[in-house]
């Protein structure tokens, strides 16, 4: 068989430009929009918590007004959740999960595209607010009823609810996408129990992420008929009980921070033993405590609301589901430290950013467990304590995480390395700035300093405290520069990393870097868990590359943006109004007609 | 050795290091430079909470040192080295893993005991003998009732040393939380429900609290303090807010103050009792005994209650109050109703 890419059958797709970007299906190009975009709303985000810490730099700082400070922690939290961490993990899931199966693409190229989009102009939409009367200022949880009309009579709300709408559908059609394309394209041979973590962790997230938003989408809806109809699920002057929305948004809230946190946990349980040169530690208990834990998180959102006074049996009751995710979680963490016991460890900067997640997400797991015990909770809960803890979960934890899959894969993704010496000088800046930043918000906390207040008095103490996290935000800063300065200097001039920079175990290291549109020449046959560390690899290797028959490739369609435009707008036409509304359904109705008939040659 | 010999001092050495470490400038510092912490504990409630603090930190810190002991540990141990040989590929150990699960388990249920017992007994019904008190919360200033003594009043809170306080918990309008640290945990107070909480307090002195949940523009200064005060100057403090408003006398500053108040949109807001029956800003009847205005940010004193008046919106960002001009007063009016206003012993 000739191995020219004439056998290729990849038609009309452009190769480059914007148009070829705009209407691309490949799951690694998706995988890169979805990374870049994250990234820009990752820096947006953390310019609003600069804001912040200034304004908290000091008792009776009057940089910014209390209504823009609201404005700020709300979109401070709702980025970083739902246009950051969540987008970044969904570009690991676009550029890996093909690769790391043995797939040409995922199961729906087209709805990727869509879920793409259809974020990109959701995230748009939620940061025009800033430009149209102001943002949401009522906290990324949103309780009732101070979402209503009647105490929330601007725009913001609107913004937001609409806002959450609009990426739930992004999320939700991702979340099925992975699902099937997991369940039903792996490479010959593997089986569940020989899918890299990674693969596991997001099958578990994608799970959760189809259960959870449908709560959320309903709590919204509720919220939205309150403020555009008048109805009155929330309001109390009608009988309704507020509370109602704090059951749902946590029972969607809690999965949600699984949803955060799953992904950067299977990224690191890649890179350990890759950098360890030792397989993971117990690999089947991991994916257990994985599972274990996604299941478990559906059982415990009233941690969130201690508070309202549920009573002792339900204070109890959700004390105990609490405390029951610490086993699975402690089981994780062993099982890396296992993981490294005994390896032969490489200090690259993804290692690094590894073994930091360990450290910093086991700060914010035991900050976590002390609130899981509710008399010590209503001490801490919406105080800096908490602050602390979901900083160290989400930053020290996620976002560390994030950065060691960056690392990993940025060779196979660009076909260069990051610089090493500049990676470890982002790693060390990082790692510090977070800890002066956030680890003197548990004493703020537990020394009687509320969250969400633009402003505090002089006399009470916490004053050294808070310029002690604010000077830590501008080390952060430098850290994330360094990082944009790897990043554009290693694109043009880092090491050429080859198919296998690192010596990985998976199969997306088989094949070259950055890898060709169709990924794997022939899908090659896996007999174990860590293929190319057997005696299949080399074997295997060949395979992967070697073109063994006509190769079929979808075409690109524009039809995936122009349908997520038009479901933009038409949502849009809520607090913009009819003029924007009605082109929306158009641009819908043609957009998804265009593309149900589009031939798929 | 010795430590073989004496295991209880061992036991306590180590407790003691580990609790009072990760807590050291705080343990170390004093109630002064941190008015509204929460670990310095000034009733039954916050100690109980104290204590249960103090067994879970324990337990927190052993963890956090094992495992970043180990980590580190690793870290150096096994960093590559030329020449090392490969590592042997070890898939895991069925009996490390199941040790690993149940440790944890073990140090759950070592904390989950004094959990479940803190919550029940703190959240026991207060006993019969409580001072009953009603808290309203308001965007952005607290309301105290005292149902059985007949008394209203405003962001100070003051109760008798010693005395249970079952106070119940209602709302004006959106949630609010209701949080002294030194008195306990937080209770959110909700519209439509009444939240109940109560605590007894153990030494005199005053305690900053305020607002724990996000309600709005001015949360941040939705404060209060609570006086715990010896019986007698409780008693002595009741008798004197029962009593009625002080009225002027004739011809003094106050008493023009007093024709200012009645006559101008004061009384649309504000209750003084025999004088005016507003209910939508705080009770004034004595409000001239009160140490602050304005939720708590503000001293009561001439110059800050004169410019509260001329334009409280401005001083406090989003509050109801309307300004000076916006209730087409003139400014002249202003000294006549401070006057009147600090009258109000
Ligand atoms: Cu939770
Ligand atoms: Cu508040």
């Amino acid at each position: 068989m000739a191995t020219t890419t004439a056998a290729i059958h990849a038609p009309v797709q452009a190769e480059s430009g914007l148009w070829s970007w705009i209407t691309t299906v490949d799951h690694k190009r998706i995988g890169i929009l979805y990374g870049t975009t994250a990234f820009v709303f990752f820096l947006i985000g953390g310019l609003e918590a600069t804001i912040m810490r200034l304004q908290l730099m000091r008792p009776d700082n009057t940089l910014v007004s209390p209504d823009f400070y609201n404005e700020l922690f709300t979109m401070h939290g709702t980025t970083m959740i739902f246009l950051a961490v969540m987008p970044l993990s969904a570009s690991f899931f676009n550029f890996l999960i093909p690769l790391m199966i043995g797939a040409r693409d995922v199961a729906f190229p087209r709805l990727n595209a869509f879920s793409y989009w259809i974020f990109l102009f959701g995230a748009i939409f939620l940061n025009l607010s800033f430009f149209f009367g102001g943002a949401p200022d009522v906290g990324w949880f949103g309780y009732s009823n101070l979402t209503s009309k009647q105490f929330s009579p601007g725009h913001g709300v609107d913004f937001w609810a609409v806002g959450l709408q609009i990426l739930g559908i992004a999320s939700l059609a991702a979340g099925f996408n992975f699902i099937v394309t997991i369940v039903n394209m792996r490479a010959p041979g593997m089986k569940l129990m020989r899918m890299p973590l990674f693969v596991w962790m997001t099958l578990v997230t994608s799970f959760l992420i189809i259960l959870a938003f449908p709560v959320i989408t309903v709590a919204l809806v509720f919220l939205l008929f309150d403020r555009f109809t008048g109805t009155n699920f929330y309001v109390p002057a009608a009988g309704a009980d507020p509370v109602l929305w704090q059951h749902l948004f946590w029972l969607f809230g809690h999965p949600e921070v699984y949803i955060l946190i799953l992904p950067a946990m299977g990224i690191i349980s890649e890179v350990l033993p890759t950098f360890s040169r030792k397989p993971l530690f117990g690999y089947p208990v991991v994916v257990y405590s994985g599972i274990f834990i996604g299941f478990m998180g559906w059982g415990v959102w009233s941690h969130h609301m201690f508070a309202v006074g549920l009573g002792p049996l339900a204070d109890s009751f959700f004390a105990l589901t609490t405390m029951l995710i610490a086993i699975p979680t402690g089981v994780k963490i062993f099982n890396w430290l296992g993981t490294i016991w005994g390896g032969r460890i490489e200090f690259k900067t993804a290692m690094l950013f590894a073994l930091g997640f360990i450290a910093m997400f086991t700060m914010g797991g035991l900050s976590g467990f002390m609130h899981a015990s509710p008399p010590a909770d209503l001490q801490q809960t919406d105080t800096y304590f908490v602050v602390a803890h979901i900083h160290y979960v989400l930053y020290g934890g996620a976002i560390m995480g994030i950065f060691a899959g960056i690392y990993y894969w940025f060779p196979k993704i660009t076909g260069r390395k990051l610089g090493e010496g500049l990676g470890q000088l982002h790693f060390w800046l990082n790692f510090v700035a977070l800890n002066v930043t956030f680890f003197p918000m548990h004493f703020v906390g537990l020394l009687g300093m509320p969250r969400r207040i633009y402003t505090y008095a002089p006399h009470m103490g916490f004053d050294w405290m808070n310029l002690l996290s604010t000077a830590g935000v501008f080390g952060i800063i430098a850290a994330v520069l360094v990082f944009m300065w790897n990043v554009s200097r290693s694109l043009r001039h880092g090491e050429v990393a080859g198919p296998d920079p690192w010596g990985g175990a998976t199969l997306e290291w088989a094949i070259p870097s950055p890898p060709p549109a169709h990924n794997f020449g022939t899908i090659p046959t896996v007999h174990s868990l860590d293929p190319l560390w057997h005696r299949e690899g080399p074997e295997l290797v060949k395979t992967a590359n070697r073109i063994g028959g006509p190769i079929h490739m979808p075409p690109g369609s524009h039809w995936p943006m122009a349908s997520a435009l038009g479901i933009t707008l038409l949502l849009s036409g809520m607090v913009f109004g009819w003029w924007l509304g009605i082109p929306g359904v158009l641009i819908t109705l043609y957009g998804i007609y265009s593309w149900a008939f589009e031939p798929c040659t | 050795m010795r430590f073989r010999t004496h295991p209880m001092m061992f036991r306590r050495l180590m407790a003691a290091l580990l609790v009072v470490l990760p807590l050291a400038f705080v343990a170390g510092c004093s109630m002064q430079d941190y008015p509204q912490s929460s670990l310095h504990p000034h009733s039954n409630y916050a100690q109980w909470i104290q204590t249960l603090l103090e067994q879970l930190t324990f337990w927190v810190v052993i963890i956090f040192v094992v495992v970043q002991a180990l980590l580190i540990y690793a870290a150096i141990r096994f960093r590559s080295r030329p020449g090392a040989p490969d590592p042997k590929p070890i898939h895991g150990n069925t009996a490390l893993e199941i040790g690993w699960t149940i440790a944890p388990a073990l140090i759950l249920t070592l904390v989950a005991v004094p959990t479940v017992l803190t919550i029940f007994k703190s959240q026991a019904p207060p006993p019969e003998d409580a001072l009953q008190v009603r808290v309203v919360g308001h965007q952005w200033w607290w309301e105290f009732q005292y149902p059985d003594l007949g008394i209203t009043t405003a962001s100070e809170l003051h109760v008798p040393v010693g005395v249970p306080v079952n106070i119940s918990l209602e709302t004006a309008d959106v949630i609010h939380s209701f949080w002294f640290p030194a008195m306990g945990g937080k209770r959110d107070v909700i519209p439509g429900r009444t939240n109940r909480l109560w605590f007894t307090p153990s030494d005199i002195g005053q305690y900053p609290g305020q607002c724990a949940e996000l309600c709005g523009t001015s949360h941040a200064n939705m404060r209060m303090a609570l006086m715990v005060q010896a019986p007698e100057e409780f008693q002595a403090w009741v008798a004197a807010q029962q009593l009625p408003p002080i009225e002027p006398e004739a011809g003094t500053l106050a008493a023009q103050g007093k024709q200012y108040f009645t006559q101008g949109q004061c009384i649309v807001c504000h209750m003084i009792q025999g004088v005016s029956a507003g209910v939508i800003g705080p009770n004034l009847t004595h409000v001239g005994s009160r140490t602050t205005i304005a939720g708590g940010i503000f001293p009561n004193d001439a110059a800050d209650l004169g410019k509260w008046i001329i334009n409280a919106p401005a001083r406090k960002p989003g509050a109801k109050m309307l300004s000076l001009k916006d209730m087409a007063m003139s400014p002249e009016q202003v000294p006549a109703i401070v006057a009147y206003l600090q009258s109000l012993k």
